[in-house]
């Protein structure tokens, strides 16, 4: 098959290794990615900040570039390694493209609300593909990965309130040769990030990650997995930031579960020179 | 345009009274955080409740199906909201009541008072009701002589306490058992000196100082969480019988009831009576469920009245996006899942209506420009909790972004273009028009950069730079302006040194895909050990 990759532009921007990870999973599947060069972002930032005229030409340039490829038979389906970029590109591309008809923008393109809601539905987050359209089940066998150590797993809002992801994601990181996912209590709770949410009410964020980063420490786990760079971003920058106080830790890492994946005996994921999970106890026992 | 067939006039006036926040929310919300009392009290009360919620619940195999009729049956009533009114009034006349019409907060307090006066007596007993405390009616009767007592045991504590309720359900969720006791000690006339804080020896104290006010009261106040249009009833869900008391003894019976609570048919009880007490208390039965239609003679009040009242209510039903808002049964679950409402309780919201259905319906009310209400919608990371857990499907994600759209709108001055020309207020010179924000202008380059793969690109050339902004230790931990607002308490990752777009060219050229299958599994791709382009770690 081939796909797509839409990088999404914070990975693409920050964090290029996970969508390093995802090209290699997939390809490993046998399956051919194509990185359309027009795309920049989904516009969820601007979108759920209410600044819609201002998503208007982010939307269009991604409704634009990524039907282009699928019109001309470059590939089948888009994926991107985010529950929520995936969720804006399903759900809210269509919904800014009625706003700008509803209220007689100068840009308002009649047609964007049905061309977006095609590129939408052939869009899919990547444990969804992986489950969903690539029957992969077994990750260790399918996709050899593997990697010690033990591992918390936030299931991101979007992914899962949005997108219904379920447990597609948690099933996968638990089929990892080597990895032992730990429960995390209140795991279904916001991480606080929501895009501008985290500097307009910086206080009421600030106290919603002091929680998830202390049930994310409590659990012992030596890092914790998720779908989405940005909350990762977000748990990352706090545990980071605790770790600054209570030194003496090992630091705790954040994940993503194309890193994950991507890791094999041959080549596992490393960080600064070591195993990516060698603090974890599991991680030594194996 | 529908607006017309729904009989609402081109600029529905807004609604006032206690619909507004008084300061905005971030500091508000600053505020109650540093409160750690009321935090270990809302923390403790909305999980034990969430789980409680959670499983009665999973017990009903037909939930998400309940859940859908009550969303058909609401938009059902609003869709013919004028015509199901005037029926209500016909059947509640023709039973011996009598209706009055209030187009706002002011309009409705000046009739129950002066129905109160006709009856001669200064003492009125109430029924906790969310649209008396809207309208502010405690503090009005007060103000002309007339004593009105709450005898909802949490209502009577936040009452006797000179507070404000911080949840719909539970108006005292922020004061603990400790602070009641000395709430009733020094407020109560006749109170047991002795009383402790035990619960049941509060209920005891609350009790026996009620009793009087029940046996003595000529006049009673309530709201309704339904009035049913076919046969002019209305109905009040309560769970410790102080309700049911008010609704028989007295003579006078005056009810206040948004227009919104009008449903079709007496059968559309089925659905909300199986989806409220789950939802609200988690109880699988409601205890005490009074429902009254006019007068019966020899029984009960023989002077009956109700009063419908809009404040905003046909504002809000004018805006297509967010008119569901109005669907809202006020039942407390989306403030009970709410992450923000947990941590910062009800006071931070400045309503009458905290929490996520707050967030939306206070500034529908008003209409979003009114500047009070312009930091609610942006009250909520958009976690989706309050939706999943909304009775009538309620999807307040979505009209917290509509509604910041408005304001983003309103606050910039932004022509609404000719399909935006005859919104309601829009044109209004209440709007603030302001100087771009920091925020505007961060947005508006983002715009730019992040609508061309291109520009993208070459402003990624720029991550060697920003990577030098790190510290020694690889993160940025300080940023200037509304970048402080993440460093308050969140560190940065240095940027990798190439973006992936720049990786993925170099990857094409040094080996390019050539027909036919795996091809581009080359050497590059070889193993997830971190290179060149990413050591900007999560951390
Ligand atoms: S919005 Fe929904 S969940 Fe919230 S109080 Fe109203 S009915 Fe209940």
């Amino acid at each position: 098959m081939k796909i797509a990759l839409f990088a999404t532009c914070i990975v693409d921007a920050m964090y290029p290794r996970v969508a390093q990870a995802t090209v290699q999973i997939l390809e490993r599947l046998g399956h051919e990615v194509v990185f359309p060069a027009g795309q920049a972002c989904c516009g969820q930032m601007h979108l759920n900040s209410g600044y819609f005229r201002e998503a208007l030409p982010v939307v269009e340039n991604h409704v634009k570039t990524f039907e282009a490829g699928f019109d001309g038979g470059e590939y089948d389906v888009a994926v991107a390694p985010s529950g929520s970029c995936v969720a804006s590109v399903k759900h809210q591309h269509a919904m800014v493209a009625r706003w700008a008809v509803e209220k007689g923008e100068r840009r308002a393109d009649a047609t964007l609300e049905a061309r977006a809601a095609a590129v939408g539905d052939r869009t899919f987050e990547l444990a969804q593909l992986l489950t969903d359209v690539l029957g992969v089940t077994d990750a260790a066998a399918q996709l050899g990965s593997y990697l010690p150590g033990t591992i918390a797993y936030h299931p991101s809002c979007h992914g899962m309130r949005l997108l219904r992801l379920g447990d597609r994601q948690l099933n996968l990181l638990r089929s990892v040769e080597g990895l032992d996912v730990v429960d995390l209590p209140e795991a279904d709770q916001c991480c606080g990030f929501g895009g501008t949410f985290a500097v307009k009410n910086a206080d009421v964020s600030s106290a919603m990650l002091a929680d998830k980063v202390a049930n994310i420490c409590g659990t012992g786990a030596a890092a914790c997995a998720g779908g989405d760079a940005s909350c990762l971003m977000h748990i990352g920058g706090g545990l980071s930031r605790e770790q600054r106080t209570t030194a003496g830790d090992a630091p705790v890492r954040t994940l993503h579960l194309a890193e994950v994946l991507a890791s094999t005996r041959e080549h596992p994921l490393t960080f600064d020179g070591g195993l990516a999970l060698a603090g974890s106890p599991a991680g030594g026992a194996r | 345009m529908s607006s017309v067939s729904l009989g609402i006039p081109a600029v529905p006036p807004r609604g006032f009274g206690n619909i507004s926040a008084v300061e905005p929310f971030p500091q508000a919300a600053h505020r109650e955080l540093g409160n750690a009392q009321l935090r270990e009290n809302l923390g403790h009360a909305t999980h034990t409740i969430r789980d409680k919620r959670l499983r009665v619940v999973s017990e009903l195999p037909d939930w998400q199906a309940l859940r859908d009729a009550g969303s058909a049956i609401k938009t059902e009533a609003m869709s013919r909201l004028p015509e199901l009114l005037t029926q209500f009034e016909e059947q509640f006349t023709a039973r011996g009541g009598t209706v009055h019409w209030a187009r706002d907060a002011a309009e409705a307090n000046r009739i129950v008072e002066g129905l109160i006066r006709e009856t001669g007596s200064d003492e009125v007993v109430k029924v906790k009701s969310m649209a008396t405390q809207e309208i502010g009616l405690n503090e009005y009767l007060e103000e002309r002589g007339i004593a009105a007592f709450e005898t909802d045991l949490a209502e009577l504590i936040v009452q006797l306490g000179h507070d404000k309720p911080s949840h719909i359900l539970v108006p005292a969720i922020h004061k603990n058992r400790t602070e009641i006791r000395d709430i009733f000690l020094r407020e109560m006339p006749d109170v047991d000196p002795a009383l402790t804080d035990e619960p049941r020896r509060l209920a005891m104290a609350a009790r026996a100082h009620l009793r009087r006010k029940f046996l003595s009261a000529k006049v009673a106040i309530s709201g309704a969480n339904f009035g049913i249009a076919e046969m002019g009833t209305l109905g009040v869900v309560e769970s410790e019988g102080n309700g049911r008391m008010c609704l028989t003894l007295p003579e006078t019976l005056i009810t206040v009831m948004g227009i919104e609570k009008v449903l079709p048919r007496a059968q559309d009880l089925e659905v909300f009576m199986q989806l409220l007490p789950r939802s609200s208390t988690g109880e699988r039965m409601n205890p005490y469920t009074s429902l009254w239609t006019g007068v019966t003679p020899g029984d009960g009040p023989q002077n009956v009245h109700v009063v419908l009242l809009d404040n905003g209510r046909t504002r809000a039903l004018a805006d297509r996006h967010g008119r569901s808002a109005l669907h809202c049964i006020r039942c407390s679950a989306c403030m009970n899942v709410c992450p923000v409402y947990e941590r910062t309780g009800g006071h931070a919201y400045g309503s009458t209506y905290p929490g996520p259905i707050g967030a939306i319906l206070s500034p529908l009310l008003t209409g979003v420009e009114a500047e009070e209400n312009s930091s609610l919608p942006y009250a909520s990371s958009l976690c989706g909790a309050c939706f999943d857990a909304c009775p009538v499907k309620i999807n307040i994600p979505e009209i917290l972004v509509h509604l910041r759209g408005e304001d983003v709108e309103a606050k910039h001055g932004r022509d609404a273009g000719p399909g935006g020309a005859d919104r309601a207020g829009a044109k209004s010179s209440g709007r603030r028009r302001g100087l771009p924000t920091q925020m505007d202008v961060a947005l508006g380059a983002a715009s730019w950069a992040l609508s061309s793969g291109d520009r993208l690109g070459l402003l990624e050339k720029g991550l060697p730079v920003a990577r030098a902004l790190a510290g020694r230790d690889g993160k940025i931990s300080r940023l200037p302006g509304l970048g402080a607002g993440w460093t308050q308490s969140r560190d940065i990752p240095a940027p990798p040194s190439e973006s992936f777009r720049s990786w993925w060219k170099k990857r094409q050229k040094d080996a390019p895909p050539a027909d036919g299958d795996g091809s581009t599994r080359g050497p590059a791709t070889g193993g997830a050990t971190s290179d060149g382009a990413t050591e900007g770690e999560a951390q």
